[in-house]
């Protein structure tokens, strides 16, 4: 159990990083979207089921959903 | 900020942070260990005195439920002050709908299928929020992403038709209004503000835990509408408004506001 709970902080760590280097908003969105599933695997990993529906539904879905077509409108970046 | 002075800034604060964070943390139970004074209690409350099979619902819906009306009241605020901000500025007019820019026709089949499924995850994660995980809160953004299955699918024009913003509005306040209406009810016959008055029923049976799964109903509705409401405003923005080359309005307010860009 230990070894999937920093297996998924890894995960974590990785896709946050990947997250704060991708310079693209757009491509962002997607980045993001991909770190707050890892993020809903670790809180299922640590025996947080509500949590990680919570995650999975509001930072894999609806914020980067938001995002993207905050893009949309605003035609992308200057 | 220069480059210079945020790495500056970094470097003097991340120690120190690191440092206030081990000494914070240094207090609590080892992680992982057998010593969980506040669970231990927690699940005893709900499981003996209310039987909530899902001890997390019964936190938060029922020994600190008023923690959730708050929570609750934020989102409602929050989405409230969203859509005003959304709002269709003066110089900007309905254009019309942009061609959809050539949906995959697997993209809409899968849309389709999956249009009724999430709609009956959602609903099934809002109604068993007392037994297993989820409840009003999860169920209710699955119901509303799934809904937005219409858009994706290539049919904005159904997405307007089957969530009016009006009877949105309606539903997101009903079931706000909901959850404070059953705390008040708890004050009149139970004593106190969001007590649990009812029968709390058998262990692990669909209704069970008290007014529970009748708060988790008035979340799910509340937060359905209000994510539906939040997102439709994103999606005008996004797709029907456009700053319109002639204005529709006086051309002195619109002057007024391009002074002020």
């Amino acid at each position: 159990m230990m070894l999937l709970i920093l297996l998924a902080l890894g995960l974590v760590a990785v896709t946050g990083t990947i997250v704060v280097l991708t310079r693209e908003p757009a491509c962002q969105a997607v980045t993001l979207s991909v770190f707050g599933l890892t993020l809903s695997i670790l809180f299922m990993t640590m025996q947080a089921p509500d949590v990680a529906l919570s995650q999975l539904a509001i930072g894999t879905a609806v914020v980067p959903l938001m995002i993207m077509l905050t893009i949309q409108k605003i035609g992308g970046p200057r | 900020m220069t480059h210079r002075w945020r790495l500056v800034l970094f470097v003097v604060a991340a120690p120190a942070f690191a440092v206030l964070f081990f000494l914070a943390a240094r207090g609590l139970p080892v992680f992982g260990s057998e010593f969980h004074p506040y669970g231990d209690r927690a699940v005893e409350i709900a499981t003996r005195q209310r039987t909530t099979a899902n001890v997390v619902s019964s936190v938060n819906f029922d020994q600190r439920a008023i923690d959730t009306l708050g929570e609750e009241f934020i989102l409602f605020g929050s989405v409230i002050g969203t859509i005003v901000l959304l709002r269709p500025a003066p110089e900007e007019r309905e254009v019309g709908r942009r061609p959809a820019g050539g949906v995959l026709p697997t993209t809409r089949l899968a849309g389709y299928l999956l249009l009724p499924v999430s709609v009956l995850v959602g609903l099934y994660v809002i109604a068993h929020g007392q037994l297993s995980p989820g409840g009003g809160f999860q169920g209710g953004v699955v119901l509303a992403t799934g809904w937005h299955l219409l858009y994706v699918a290539g049919r904005y024009a159904a997405l307007r038709r089957a969530a009016p913003p009006t009877v949105m509005e309606i539903i997101e306040s009903v079931g706000a209004a909901a959850f404070a209406a059953v705390g008040l009810a708890g004050l009149v016959i139970g004593g106190a503000f969001l007590v649990n008055f009812l029968p709390v029923g058998t262990f692990n049976d669909l209704i069970s835990g008290g007014t529970v799964p009748v708060l988790n109903g008035a979340v799910g509705m509340a937060v359905a509408a209000a994510i539906v409401l939040l997102l439709s405003g994103f999606l005008e923005q996004a797709v029907v408004l456009r700053r319109s080359p002639e204005p529709r309005v006086d051309s002195s307010i619109v002057a007024r506001s391009k002074e002020h860009r």
